[in-house]
């Protein structure tokens, strides 16, 4: 549990109050998790950093060619923003699917990311879309590919206790390109799924011209089927092409037998399964 | 440690609170501003009964820092209500009987609120959205999502003109086909009024002067002996009031409802993971917990009996000394052999069901108090509090007189508060401490601690004639019971006794086990070991069905008990049999949806429909002692008082026992107060279980009210001179019809005469036999038929319950909203059971231990529901009326199981039939299929068999 529950109003001041706790102090956004952990006594933080009164920080828009989103957005914001929907439909789809209103009105997307759960929906919509963050610490700031920040099950290469994720970003789909994210669950909602996929497709004169599929959790941390996009672009899009597709993307995914969400063979058939219904998705929907 | 003061606006009031680091706002509303409508279900964001809203937001307080909400506007239940007037949402939760246990009402009504004040005009899919993480284990959530909708017209209505006070309610218009003035009327619960205001008190909710808190040490091995406790440690700790083992019980230091093997703290050995070790009581919560590291324990770990299989087996170790087996349940009628030599068809089959947790959404909370005059209240939401009083007694070594229990609004049971959780453990802290204790389970220690669903194997081999007739059935059942046996040797007895379903079958032979093990024990649950039942040989049914060509009505309809049928038991069902009924009835509805059998949709999803019949015993019956007893009395204000030893869980008895008293006296449903539960003020009404109150307790108000009657007639009598017995008693006065005297003076003459105004009787239902010695089992029975209809994914496996037409036979429906929300909820639990609730365990521990892993079903889940009542009467009961409590939840999982064969030939024989096992069961039936295809192809051609059911899936 926590002794003390600080409330910068500044990023330096965040960052300093960092520095003054070296390693007892610990970055709390929507905190939908590590309050919980911090509860339970799963969390060696001692000091809480409250970054969501942080000016400005909750803004999702289009930058620079990018479409970006603040560390305070929350889960609710990018699932409802219409700029997510119509340019980013698969990270709207994947974080309108996290928990009910309570969580969505609170746990934000970038906390998703830190959080490193390969479980987490917006993380694998993410992957799909290759989106970078920026990471801000009292060195200065840098762009990160989100796949870089995951190391394993819940370890992210983001210290929330000397730096924080302050955006994300992603250039927003194009006119060719359609997204579909597809979630299999033991239970519809409120509950951890068994498998995820995330795809953003590009298909021009009955060809696959682009292909980005992010699978989770079935791995450690979320991952991209390169594989299945490999046999994917410049192909014809037929049956076979995506049977075949689907079934490099199971080859690839390593999902442990789970007493409450299945063993590892059905998993296995979910990857496939998923994965030609995302792309058959994409090609309807 | 530092303290830190925040400021906030609650329900637009300012408020400087002191707050502890880490606090929740949960913590900051109930403990601080003493706000404790705001519910705690599990505090670790998975229930949704702590919503509150925030800035306009909802949020779950549990998992929400106090610290954040400096500066912020925060609104609970507490405040919606404004000048004593409800809010809408507050108003049709109350009509449209969306308030059971209500423990969940108030988190599900801000969850509520926060949606319509954003969006006014929600789609159905957008209150399902906004609602979807609040969990309710009593409605099935179809009143909840009615009560919405009519809040939201009702608001909108507001905006454009003044309220339609008249604006009719979809299921309040349910009334019995036998309405009597009071009895059969839809009317709202009694105490709806304070749960939809957060001003109903749970135990949880009680603050006494000096109050401690305690926790249990749970063991740390599902089997071990236990060589030694050291609690020195824990007791030095400043703030820590006592520490107690095994030694500091001064009594029997066993408890148990069918026999005391259950140690109050263990002595000898732990043999589950819930086994309680200590019971630290501290000056707070969090010291106690701390207490609890502190104990040293030493534990020579033993061999773990996994399962009934490992159990029955003879190099088991033993889980008690008296063996593994707690019950060898047997019965036998007719001759089996000859019943095979009959059968021209025989269906064998193995079916499984799963460990099932009540998932209550009240925790388990007892509150111990020494009184000044040396006797000891204790305050608990159980189900037994008169059993309650003579364990705790027992234990604590007092008199029974010494000890009163009084029952707390309840949040949920389900069966799962039977047995004793917390009560003596409080009880023996406060009595040691002399000072008031509260004990108040985590959720993951409910999971834990508590006795569970059976899990079970079935083994059913029945046979039939050519012409559909049951002749023979062969029934092998083992069940799970787990450590203790709680009421596992009654439930398993009911297993057993349900095996044939509700159907004549003339041979049968039944045999079952309950078999102890070393994990968390099996007792209770809604069903009460019928449901796995049910789920067998409902299956075995359609199985029959299919080989002899018949439709699943059909098959149903020729074996259906009726008047004069005799049960495996050799019971005769002499009357009060409307399970023909209620089959009509499915079907009708069904005929009616015009909806087919079995088809595929556009999407390429299969869709089927499954049926399955149900009976369930009213009462314990089994000759046990099944009285209950009441107290009516009409009070100086000119209210009545009814006041009976049973318990209100949420099942809505305090308004059927008003009804009752009403229609005897006369007079408004509206003036009949109810007290229940409390040992000191109250004649004992057994146990809340076996859907039996309805009937004993609701016989024995009725009694009481009765001759209360009689008194106020010969009263009327001579004033009116007339004759006393032909008196009528309607709309608050006395009459025959030319003269009439009205009630309140009727009162006053009575009391003026020194008349006695309150009376009592105890209710003794028709005796009933032990199994085995011939007779009437059971007094009464319920009936049911359900249809469901289902959509499978083929690829996945998923199944989504779409439909369920659900009728009942209650004999007479006392209050037709409180049946159709028995029904709803008890719909949606059956669907938990047939497709996602499972508490597996392996090497003794389980492997769900929250609300996220133990998945109920949520308001995502919830099909249309379409209850039928059925009512034909039975003599004994009031009015008619049998019980509706459990059946309810009895054929839903079959029916569900049925139709997902139906919808694509898949046959699962292991519930839950999770995504998985669906497409196992779908895969093996395909390739089955190409196997008998292609022999087809070398032979002769196989003759259609009958249902309509999708052929060629191919996968």
């Amino acid at each position: 549990m926590w002794r003390a529950y600080l409330t910068p109003t500044t990023l330096e001041e965040a960052l300093a109050m960092l520095a003054e706790h070296r390693g007892e102090a610990r970055i709390i956004a929507g905190g939908t998790d590590l309050v919980l952990q911090s509860q339970q006594g799963k969390c060696p933080s001692t000091v809480m950093v409250d970054i969501t009164r942080l000016p400005g920080l909750d803004q999702i828009a289009e930058r620079d060619g990018y479409l970006q989103i603040g560390a305070l957005a929350t889960h609710g914001q990018v699932a409802s923003s219409p700029l997510i929907r119509e340019r980013a439909e698969v990270l709207a789809l994947a974080c309108g699917w996290v928990g009910g209103p309570q969580i969505r009105n609170v746990a934000t997307l970038v906390g998703n990311v830190v959080n490193a759960l390969p479980a987490a929906d917006g993380a694998v919509a993410l992957f799909a879309l290759d989106a970078e963050a920026e990471v801000v610490n009292l060195r200065g700031r840098r762009w990160l590919p989100v796949a870089e920040l995951y190391r394993g099950v819940g370890l992210c290469t983001i210290d929330s206790c000397v730096e924080l994720v302050t955006a994300l970003r992603f250039r927003a789909l194009g006119p060719g390109q359609r997204s579909a994210y597809e979630r299999l669950a033991p239970r519809r909602v409120l509950a951890l799924p068994i498998v995820t996929v995330a795809a953003v497709i590009e298909i021009a004169e009955g060809r696959f011209v682009e292909a980005r599929i992010a699978v989770g959790p079935v791995a450690p941390t979320p991952f991209r089927a390169v594989r299945a996009e490999a046999a994917l672009v410049g192909q014809p899009v037929t049956a076979e092409v995506i049977a075949q597709a689907a079934a490099l993307a199971a080859a690839d995914a390593q999902p442990r037998d789970s007493a409450t969400r299945g063993s590892r063979e059905y998993r296995l058939d979910m990857v496939e399964a998923l994965v030609r219904r995302a792309l058959s998705q994409v090609m309807t929907g | 440690m530092s303290k830190e003061t925040i400021s906030l606006w609650v329900n637009e009031a300012p408020h400087r609170v002191e707050i502890e680091p880490g606090e929740s706002l949960l913590s900051l509303l109930r403990d601080r501003l003493g706000l404790t409508g705001t519910k705690n279900g599990c505090g670790e964001g998975h229930c949704g009964a702590c919503t509150v809203i925030v800035d306009g937001r909802a949020v779950r307080s549990c998992v929400y820092p106090a610290a954040r909400a400096e500066g912020k506007r925060v609104e609970t239940i507490e405040g919606l209500a404004r000048d004593g007037a409800l809010h809408p949402l507050q108003r049709a939760f109350i009509a449209e009987g969306a308030v059971q246990c209500g423990f969940c009402t108030p988190g599900m009504i801000m969850a509520a609120k926060a949606l319509l004040d954003r969006t006014p005009n929600p789609s159905d899919a957008e209150i399902r959205r906004a609602l979807r993480h609040n969990l309710c284990r009593c409605t099935g959530y179809s009143s909840i999502l009615r009560a919405v909708r009519a809040a939201q017209a009702q608001m909108r209505a507001a905006q454009a003109e003044p309220p339609d006070a008249s604006a009719a309610t979809s299921a309040a218009a349910y009334t019995s086909a036998r309405p009597l003035a009071a009895v059969g009327r839809s009317l709202p619960r009694p105490d709806a009024r304070a749960k939809v205001t957060g001003q109903a008190v749970y135990s949880a909710d009680l603050r006494f002067p000096g109050m401690l808190h305690a926790k249990v040490l749970r063991s740390r091995y599902p089997h071990a002996r236990l060589l030694g406790v050291d609690t020195r440690r824990a007791a030095a700790l400043p703030g820590v009031v006592a520490v107690l083992t095994a030694r500091d019980v001064p009594g029997v230091n066993r408890h148990g409802l069918e026999r005391p093997d259950w140690p109050v703290l263990c002595d000898d050995k732990a043999r589950y993971i819930g086994d309680a070790i200590a019971v630290a009581a501290a000056e707070t919560e969090a010291l106690a917990a701390q207490a609890l590291e502190l104990i040293e324990v030493a534990y020579e770990p033993l061999e773990v009996v996994d399962s009934p299989e490992r159990g029955l087996e003879p190099d088991a170790p033993l889980v008690h000394e008296s063996g593994n087996v707690a019950k060898h349940i047997h019965l036998e009628r007719g001759d089996l052999a000859e019943g095979w030599a009959r059968a021209d068809v025989i269906v064998e089959r193995t079916y499984r069901t799963a460990r099932a947790e009540h998932a209550f959404l009240e925790p388990e909370c007892s509150v111990a108090v020494p009184e000044a005059d040396g006797r000891l209240t204790v305050h608990v939401g159980s189900q037994i509090p008169f059993d309650d009083r003579r364990q705790i007694a027992a234990a604590l070594g007092l008199p029974e007189s010494q000890v009163r229990v009084v029952h707390a609004e309840t949040g949920g049971t389900f069966g799962g508060k039977e047995d004793i959780a917390g009560q003596i453990h409080a009880a023996l802290a406060a009595w040691v401490t002399r000072r008031p204790v509260r004990l108040l389970y985590t959720r993951p220690e409910s999971i834990i601690a508590h006795p569970k669903r059976h899990p079970t194997v079935i083994h059913l081999k029945t046979g039939a004639t050519r012409e559909g007739k049951l002749v023979a059935l062969e029934a092998r059942i083992l069940g799970d019971t787990g450590a203790y046996a709680s009421l596992g040797p009654y439930v398993m007895t009911r297993t057993a006794t349900h095996a044939t379903g509700p159907y004549e079958i003339p041979h049968v032979w039944i045999d079952c086990h309950a078999v102890y093990t070393n994990n968390i024990p099996s007792g209770a649950f809604r069903g009460f070991g019928v449901p796995q039942a049910a789920f067998a040989m409902e299956s075995q049914m359609d199985l029959l069905a299919e080989q002899l060509g018949l439709s699943p009505w059909e098959i149903r309809r020729r074996n259906a008990f009726h008047t004069g049928s005799l049960t495996a038991t050799g019971q005769e069902l002499r009357e009060s049999v409307g399970l023909l009924e209620t089959l009509d009835r499915v079907q009708a509805a069904w005929r009616a949806l015009d909806s087919p059998w079995a088809y595929q949709t556009a999407e390429g999803k299969r869709r089927g429909w499954g049926l399955a019949c149900a009976f369930k015993n009213v009462g314990l019956g089994g000759g046990a002692p099944d009285t209950a007893g009441a107290s009516v009395e009409i009070t100086t204000e000119g209210h009545i008082q009814v006041r009976a030893g049973a318990a209100e869980v949420g099942q809505g008895l305090v308004g059927v026992l008003a009804q009752i008293a009403a229609e005897e006296l006369g007079v408004g449903p509206e003036r009949a107060e109810v007290l229940v539960g409390d040992t000191a003020l109250t004649l004992d009404g057994g146990a809340t279980t076996a859907s039996r109150q309805t009937y004993i307790t609701g016989n024995a108000a009725r009694l009481a009210a009765q001759a209360l009657r009689e008194t106020l007639a010969a009263v009327a009598s001579a004033a009116l001179g007339k004759p006393a017995a032909p008196l009528r008693f309607a709309d608050g006065r006395i009459g025959d019809g030319e003269r009439w005297l009205a009630w309140e003076e009727a009162v006053a003459l009575a009391r003026g005469a020194g008349c006695a105004l309150r009376a009592e009787r105890v209710y003794r239902p028709p005796e009933t036999r032990p199994l085995g010695q011939g007779g009437d089992m059971h007094f009464a029975f319920g009936y049911a038929t359900q249809a469901a209809e289902v959509e499978v994914d083929p690829a996945t496996g998923e199944v989504t319950v779409l439909r369920v037409i659900a009728a009942h036979d209650v004999g007479q429906a006392i209050n037709p909203l409180g049946v159709i929300g028995q029904v709803e909820g008890g719909v949606v639990m059956g669907a938990g059971l047939a497709l996602t609730e499972d508490l597996p365990m392996r090497d003794g521990l389980p492997l769900a231990t929250n609300l996220a892993q133990y998945r109920i079903p949520t308001v995502e889940e919830v099909p249309e529901i379409l209850p039928i009542i059925v009512e034909d009467p039975a003599q004994e009961g009031p009015y008619g009326a049998k019980g509706i409590g459990e059946i309810p939840s009895i054929p839903t999982a079959a029916a569900i199981a049925n139709a997902i064969h139906a919808a694509c030939g898949a046959r699962v024989y292991e519930i839950p039939a999770t995504p998985e096992r669906v497409r196992e069961a779908s895969t093996r039936e395909a390739s089955t299929r190409e196997a008998r295809t292609r022999e087809a192809r070398t032979r002769a051609p196989m003759p259609g068999r009958g249902s309509g059911r999708a052929a060629g899936d191919s996968r």
